[in-house]
Order: structure tokens, then sequence, then C-alpha cells
């Protein structure tokens, strides 16, 4: 476990050195600068502003000095929001985008996965009818559609919660964010839950474990559940990450400061440090995330220790 | 008994009736006013601002030597009062004494701090170039000066003289803009860059920072330390940065937010529908047109440039497509412009549809584009949906002409990093003016603008124009000077004004003191809970 933790590690540095230079200089080869807007700027006044952000220099010698800065923990300045550094803004946004997409995994992992259970146990009744096609329908409704919907039904109809505004984390506001970020990732563990689950109870291991007398909810949770959470511990990897790296529409629909629209504007806007700076830090969460997918793999799946 | 009852119960009422006149009349009426802004501003030094929701915020922070009225017009800021030289070249203000937030006195010296600041190229000022009227400005900002030559001199502590390159009536007017907003010396040299966090920063206006979230809210509090301290109404500004419109709408109709600087054009409908009174459109200051790339062929040749303009069925446009009041351009300067009292209008504005139709296929026929060889070209625009709706009905006109148009879409970057490098034919353009002036719209048309100039229009007369009016001073004389300028320019045509622009503000009917005005700059000392 050890060693296994200790060499993905060292596998990272590189992963993410590539990264760091791919991005780079795709960036730069982007038509359009950081300031070319609407309101062009007048020849000297972009001449001074290049100069005071060193965006005058060879391009080799800014990736140099970038990733001296980064050795540093310096992401540099934006160019955008010129009051922050992308240090400021990474660290003001990932605090909100951890706390909603723990929150929207909890749910999604705790409703997904007990519904898709009981679902697989019923199979063919009405319960799971009903809650197989409501997951289709939480699949098949994109993010753009349903948050809005919740704002409308919840925030203005009923008046029962507040339409956006994060406000700190209150519970009230993190609500309607929370659900609209939960609801198809509920939809797609319960499939994928209810899929496995079927494919399980019918295997020999389980008929041996019930014409061994044990108690059926041993059975299920024990023997069944555990073997059949593999394909959602495996897809839980790409999906913590999407949710924790924050979700654009989610966040410019609720108005939540998270990190997600950083990325998009920042790629945009043109302002290179950002767009870097959200860059490496998503691979690391990548890395991260998908190193622990790895380690309960190990735990879950007793073939994997083998190996 | 019966009568002493009455006397109590009428002194009652007297008694209540008083006390509601007195908190009525009484400007002291508290509140928090939340704010949904279109975007995060860039900083809070007003150095560094851009983008109108930036102004909506250091607006009310920082005190310029003059400031704005309810209406936009400019009035004694900083400045109680100023004297103007017989050459208009030198400007004398006498400053009202007052204090920064932290309660350290603001003096000439503050000012001359500033202007030298903006100006210095280290600073890196995206609108320096607004003071480059100011004599010695242009060569500071271009390095070729230190700052220290500026000719912006405190006689003492509470008398600033700037001398002008040459007579701007404008100078008045544009010394609201936040360009000229005084900078708290003494934070600024002890934080450095830093001096705008929220920690930091100290302003002279009615309100002062104390937080800011980044892409959550921006939170002012009244300044006790403003002049003028007793007539601020509202304890309490919140700027909610929300791009998404819709989503914007919503919490307006929630009543989260009291004011929204925008609203999205398609539910126009809906709005004057069930928000009659909140949806509050007016003219601003800004042109939407088309740019015609008159320095490469085709386009050289004015006949074309002609024919595709009268092409154009503005009304169509901004009735069947825009649907919110804009008004339809026949002349590059908007109506409602100060000193400007009318635009020069196209000679053709009035002629009915058919005719302008008519007349344009005659003139590309006498350019030699006829049916077998028709005009061809490639329209850019910036993605919008907007610019995407308009295009597609200019195109539609132009092919009713016999020119065949390809539309061509991208990026807001992209696009105007072409438009720099003229490497277009046709292409999309808006301007918003920095201040309310004329001539702050037709030098996008004069030979020494460069860039700026997309269509590379290079007329010497309309050059030789603009430049006498620079240094006129009898406003009538300018005006007509300017006139003749956009004259020339809207019968050469190397743009096409399509429509102005109008503000759009959803403003809850709580709220008393907002109005709107062709600048759009709303000041929220003015502002206050009914």
């Amino acid at each position: 476990m050890f060693s296994l933790l200790v060499r993905r590690l060292l596998s990272a540095v590189p992963t993410i050195l590539i990264v760091i230079t791919i991005a780079f200089f795709m960036m730069r080869a982007a038509p359009g600068g950081p300031f070319d807007k609407e309101k062009l700027l007048p020849p000297e006044i972009e001449a001074n502003i290049l100069r005071v952000y060193n965006l005058d220099k060879p391009l080799y010698q800014q990736y140099v000095d970038y990733l001296k800065n980064i050795l540093k923990g310096d992401f540099g300045p934006s160019y955008k929001y010129r009051d922050f550094t992308v240090n400021d803004l990474i660290a003001s946004g990932i605090r909100v985008s951890f706390k909603l997409g723990i929150y929207a995994m909890l749910v999604a992992v705790t409703f997904g996965v007990t519904a898709g259970t009981i679902a697989a146990l019923k199979q063919n009744s009405r319960f799971d009818y009903v809650v197989m096609g409501m997951a289709m329908t939480g699949i098949a409704i994109p993010n753009f559609v349903m948050a809005p919907l919740l704002t409308l039904i919840f925030g203005i109809y009923l008046s029962w919660l507040p339409v956006a505004g994060w406000n700190n984390g209150a519970f009230e506001n993190m609500l309607l964010p929370v659900l609209a970020l939960a609801l198809p990732r509920v939809a797609y563990i319960a499939r994928l839950t209810r899929g496995s689950m079927v494919e399980i109870i019918h295997s020999n291991f389980i008929r041996t474990a019930r014409a061994k007398g044990l108690r059926e909810k041993i059975v299920i949770v024990r023997h069944a559940l555990k073997a059949s959470l593999l394909p959602v511990v495996s897809y839980l990897g790409p999906a913590t990450t999407y949710v924790i790296t924050g979700s654009v529409v989610i966040e410019s629909i609720f108005d939540v400061p998270g990190i997600g629209r950083y990325f998009i504007h920042g790629a945009l806007n043109r302002d290179y440090p950002v767009v870097m700076g959200v860059v490496i830090f998503f691979c690391i969460i990548i890395v991260t995330v998908n190193l622990i997918v790895d380690l309960i793999y190990g735990f879950l799946d007793p073939k994997m220790k083998v190996e | 008994m019966r009568a002493v009852n009455y006397c109590k119960s009428a002194l009652l009422i007297v008694s209540i009736v008083a006390l509601m006149l007195t908190t009525g009349t009484n400007v002291y009426a508290g509140g928090t006013l939340r704010i949904a802004s279109m975007g995060e501003p860039a900083s809070l030094d007003p150095h560094k601002v851009s983008g109108t929701w930036a102004v909506h915020i250091v607006g009310d922070l920082f005190l310029g030597l003059t400031t704005d009225d309810p209406y936009s017009k400019a009035v004694p800021g900083a400045a109680k009062s100023w004297t103007i030289s017989s050459d208009g070249k030198t400007y004398t203000f006498n400053l009202r004494k007052s204090l920064w937030s932290d309660g350290t006195p603001v003096t000439a010296g503050d000012f001359v701090f500033s202007f030298r600041r903006i100006l210095n190229p280290e600073t890196a000022a995206e609108y320096a170039s607004v003071l480059y009227i100011i004599e010695g400005a242009e060569q500071i900002n271009t390095g070729k000066a230190s700052p220290e030559t500026l000719k912006v001199k405190a006689i003492d502590d509470h008398t600033l003289e700037i001398k002008l390159k040459g007579p701007a009536p404008y100078f008045i007017d544009l010394l609201n803009h936040q360009t000229c907003y005084p900078v708290p010396r003494h934070v600024v040299e002890k934080y450095g860059n830093a001096w705008s966090k929220p920690e930091h920063i100290v302003s002279n206006g009615p309100y002062k920072v104390v937080l800011w979230i980044p892409n959550d809210h921006i939170r002012l509090v009244k300044n006790e330390k403003f002049y003028d301290a007793v007539s601020v109404s509202l304890d309490e500004l919140k700027f909610y940065t929300q791009e998404d419109r819709a989503a914007v709408q919503k919490r307006f109709r929630a009543g989260e937010i009291d004011v929204a600087t925008d609203f999205a054009s398609e539910q126009i409908n809906w709005l004057r529908k069930h928000l009659p009174e909140e949806t509050r459109i007016a003219p601003y200051m800004g042109v939407y047109y088309y740019a015609i790339n008159s320095a490469k062929k085709p386009f050289t040749d004015q006949r074309i440039r002609k024919a595709l303009s009268m092409a154009v069925n503005r009304e169509a446009i901004v009735e069947k497509v825009l649907k919110t009041g804009e008004l339809a351009a026949y002349s590059f300067v908007p109506p409602s412009i100060s000193n400007y009292p009318k635009s020069a209008q196209v000679q053709w504005k009035d002629w009915p549809y058919g005719k302008k139709i008519k007349e344009a296929k005659k003139l590309l026929k006498e350019a030699g584009y006829t049916k077998k060889n028709p005009l061809k070209f490639t329209l850019r625009y910036n993605t919008s949906e907007n610019h995407k709706r308009i295009a597609v009905a200019i195109a539609s006109m132009w092919k009713a002409i016999g020119v065949k148009v390809e539309l061509f879409n991208s990026e807001v970057k992209v696009h105007y990093a072409e438009l720099k490098q003229a490497n277009f034919q046709v292409a999309r353009a808006g301007w918003i003016a920095d201040y309310n002036d004329a001539q702050n719209f037709l030098y996008l048309m004069e030979t020494r603008t460069g860039p700026f100039n997309y269509s590379g229009y290079s007329n010497p007369e309309f050059d030789n124009l603009m430049q006498k009016a620079e240094v006129t001073l009898n406003p009538k004389k300018r005006y007509e000077l300017m006139y003749k300028a956009e004259e020339l320019a809207m019968r050469d045509m190397p743009v096409i004004p399509i429509y102005h622009y109008v503000s759009k503000n959803l403003v809850s009917t709580r709220i008393k003191g907002f109005e709107d005005n062709p600048e759009d700059k709303h000041r929220w000392r003015y502002v206050s809970f009914k």
C-alpha cells in the first residue's frame, strides 16, 4: 500500500509538468490577448501594461519564469482582477466549491445507492420502475434546465428558499445548488448500483451465502452490496472531481463564488495566470482523487490486493 | 369626559402624523440597498478599474473635483468652486475642507499625487489616455518625461491648478470620470499596489468598503467622515456579481435585489407586462455600428459603402429584432449629448425604404456590381445572441440588393484583435463614450486615432475640422465645426451606424432618487428607500 502511494505520487510530478507545458503554450497560441477588448487600449497604454506584467519578454523566458514562480508556490497576479493574486482567487473559490461538492456527493451517494439497492432487490416491481424512470429523467434533464426550474419553483412560486446567493454557505442558500448538483448523480449512481446489484445477487457466491443460511440483511449488506459498489466507486472518481472543481452552470445560476467560474472566465478573458493556476490545481485534484479511488478499490475488491 | 377623550385621541393622531412627517422629511432613512452587477470589478483602485459596473461602485467611494448629480451632470465635488483662465487652458480649483475615511485631511497634494500616479507608466492604467488633454500627460505616460513634469500643481493645501494642452470645454465633465478621482497618498505610499484591498482602502466619498468576497459580493457602508454625510440616506450597499441575466431577473422578482443594472432584451415583453414600473429604459451615450474597412478594396469606393448603409432597414432592426426601445441611428453621435443639440444625419434618412433600396442598387451597379458579378464579402461579429440576430437580418437586407454576405463570428477577444489589425472587411463594433461629449465619438474617425479608427477612414478635411474644434472655446462654434465633420463622415460612410444604445435597469419601486440619465451613472448617495 505504501509503495503504491509513493509510486503514484512520484509519477504525478511528470504528469503535472506535462499538463503545465501544454496548457501554457496552448493558452498563448489562442488568438487574442488579455487586453484585447471592446474598448481597445491605445498602443502606448498596452505597451505599459505588457511591460508591467512581463508579457513583452520572449515566450520561453516567460515559461521559465512561470515554472520558477510555481516552485515558490506563486501563481502570479490576475490580469483581470487586479486586486487579487491567483493564489487569493483559488483559495477563496476552493473553500466554497469544496463544501458544495462534498455535500452534493454525500447526497448523491446516499440516495443513489439506497434507491439502486432497493430497486434491484425489488426488481421489476412498481418501485423499481418508478425509481428507474425518475433516474432516467434525472440524467436526461441538463443542469441548466433543472437549476432555473428549481429556483422558479422554490424561490419564486413557493418563496421557501432564496433564489440565489451564497451568503457564506448558509443552509438555506446551499440547499438548491446542492440539490441541482446532486440530482443527475443520484440518478446515475442509482442506475449503476441497480445494474451491478442485479448481476451480483444472481451470482454463485450469493447463492452459497444464502444456502449457508445467513440472514438476508447480512447477505445483502456485507456480501452483495460490497461487491456491487465497484462500478460506483470507479464512477465516483471523475464525478467527485467534477463536482469539487465546480460546475460553472450551477455557480453562475446560483451566484456561488466557487472556482469553476474562474476557469471559464479565465479562458475567455485570456487571463493566463488564472487559467494556469486553475488547471494545475484541477490536475492535482484529479491525481489525488484517482489515488483515493484506487485505495478504496483495493479495500473493496480482494482480487486487487493480489496484484 | 367624552370631549377629553376626543381631545386625547386627536392629540395622539396629531403626534403620530407629526412623527411620520418628521421621518418623511428627514433625509436619514437608512437601509441596505442590494445591487446586481453584471461583472466583477477589475479593481477598486480608480486608476485601474474598467467596465461600467466597476464605476457604479468606485463612483460612490471616491469624490473627484467634480461629481455627478442624479442626472449625471457635473456638479462641484471635492472642489467647491473653480476659475478658468481667459484662454481656457488654466483651471484653478478651490477645494473644500474634507477628510478621508480614516480622518486624514484631503489636500490638493493628494490630487497632484493621483494625477501623477495614473499617468506613471508603472501604474499601467488602462484609461490614462483620457487625461492626455492635461499638459505633459502624454509624455509622462509614454515614458518620455518624469511624472513630476505634469502641469498639475498644489498652490496650497486647498488650491489646485491644472494646465491643459489646449482649451477643452468638456474638461469639467471629464473631471468626474474615475481617472480623475483622488487616491489617498498616505495609504498608497504605505501599502503600494495592495492599498486598494478592502483591509487597507481609504476613501473620500460617501461610502467606504468593508468587505469584498470575489465573485460573491462587495459591501460598502456609509462613510461618516464624508463632508455631506447628513444627506446620505442608505447605510449600506451590497453589490452582487452575477452575469446570468435570467438568474438576476429571478432574484429581482423574489425581492433579493433592489436594482439590476441590465436585463436580457428577449425578456422585454414579459417585463413590460409584469414589471412595467420597475423596467427602466433610457437613451444611453453609445452607438452600435458596422465598420467598413475603407482602406481595402472594394470598399475604397464610396458608392459601395453608401449602398450598404442605405440598404440597412434600421427601423426593422430596432422594432422587430431588438424591441427594447433602441433608437435607429442615422448619425454617429447619439441624441442627448451635451453641447451637441442635433447630430448630423445622412441626407437620405427620411426617404421611403423602397427608394433607398432602388438607389442602393443603382450605386452598386455604377460601382460595377451586377447580378452576374455580385459584391461578396465577409461580415464579422463577436459571439452574442443579439449580434447574431442583427447580422442575420442585415445580411438578408443586403441580399435584397444583390450582395452576398458570409457571416463569421468569433469570441470577443479574437474579434477585437482582428479589428485592431484591420483584418476584416465589414465588422460589428460598438462604442460607449468615456464622457458626455461629441468629440469622444467623432475622434474615432480621425486619422491620428490609429487602430481605434477601425474603418481606416482618413479625410484631411474631417481631421482639420476636428482639430479646429479641439481648440475652439465657444461651444456654439465648436458644435458647428464638429457638426460639419460628422456631416462629412455621414457622406463618406466609413461606418454604418445602426442604432443608439439604451440603458436597461430594473429598479425596485421601493426606492427613490434613481434617475435615468444618458450616462447611466447612478450615485447611490442620492438614492433612498421610500
